[in-house]
């Protein structure tokens, strides 16, 4: 068993309507530090294999087909185990 | 003509595509599930709205592989008449059968009411029955439908007369105020604004009328002659 672990961002120069919003909360908190606030997507995938090289590949695969819009994000992902 | 309605788990708009074509065209339309794997009996395929598979993690990422899409895919290339509305129009971009991508709308609201839309390109085959720089009344339901593409992009829409609808007051953020855009060939068009929902004065608006009439038009021109034999 392999873990792989996906994150998906919002691509600079793509507004981000929810990360704005959230940040403004946070000013309005009282938290003036925050510049800039950005949401993404965290996913975990347990994946049947020990071949790295192949788990790397179909992850590959599966964030370019479905898991990431790469219009509008980018993705990049960890593997374990 | 023969129409098809496309129908995926979560569409909530079938039915008034169903009933806009039923009752502004008294052509034959059908109902065909997500699982259908063919669709050459239909001349024009109608993508509607709704919330396809509960908009799982990307509005239209999960119905955009749905058996019936390689059949739409098929269609497209055949130069049948293709036309998505809202969740429709977010599967075919993520089915890479228009550009760009709908964002959530910069407003964080879901918008749902009235819009006057100019019609930016009135010769593709949906809008052939407007004049050129209409303003129309068509109404909007969307909280993702901030039109995005790249600026590379964008120029070759304008270069090629891509964008058919335009926002007179823009409810959601989107680049240039595009409500609506069609591929380069012209026969795949996605908008945001619901045309099927303003087919009678009752509804508040009868100028979504005029796309499907415009689509009959264009097939008739193409094949009229059989049709009226």
């Amino acid at each position: 068993m392999m873990k792989a672990t996906v994150y998906v961002t919002i691509k600079q120069g793509v507004l981000d309507p929810q990360g704005v919003a959230v940040q403004g909360a946070l000013h309005s908190m009282g938290f003036e530090e925050v510049s800039s606030l950005r949401i993404g997507k965290y996913m975990e995938l347990q994946l049947d294999t020990n071949d790295r090289a192949e788990a790397e590949q179909r992850v590959k695969a599966m964030c370019e087909k479905l898991l990431a819009n790469t219009v509008v994000e980018d993705y990049r992902y960890e593997l374990e185990g | 003509m023969k129409f098809a309605v496309l129908v995926f788990p979560g569409s909530n708009c079938d039915i008034d595509c169903y009933k806009a074509v039923e009752e502004t065209l008294g052509e034959p339309v059908d109902y065909v599930w997500h699982t259908a794997t063919d669709l050459s009996a239909y001349d024009c395929i109608l993508v509607p709205g709704g919330f396809s598979y509960g908009d799982y993690l990307r509005c239209g990422a999960i119905s955009r592989f749905a058996p019936v899409m390689s059949e739409v895919a098929k269609a497209a290339e055949q130069g049948k008449y293709i036309l998505g509305i809202c969740n429709g129009f977010q599967i075919l971009t993520e089915a890479g059968l228009l550009p760009g991508a709908l964002l959530r709308n910069t407003s964080m609201k879901f918008r749902c009411h009235d819009t006057v839309l100019k019609v930016a390109n009135n010769r593709t085959p949906f809008t052939t029955d407007f004049s050129e720089n209409e303003e129309i009344v068509i109404p909007i339901a969307h909280g993702e439908g901030n039109y995005y593409c790249d600026e590379e992009t964008l120029a070759r829409l304008q270069e090629n007369n891509q964008i058919v609808f335009t926002y007179s007051s823009n409810p959601n953020g989107s680049v240039l105020d595009i409500a609506g855009i069609c591929n380069e060939r012209g026969n795949v068009v996605g908008m945001m604004p619901h045309p099927e929902r303003a087919v009678n004065s009752l509804l508040g608006s009868e100028d979504g009328k005029r796309m499907f009439t415009s689509i009959l038009k264009a097939w008739r021109d193409t094949h009229g002659a059989a049709s009226v034999r």
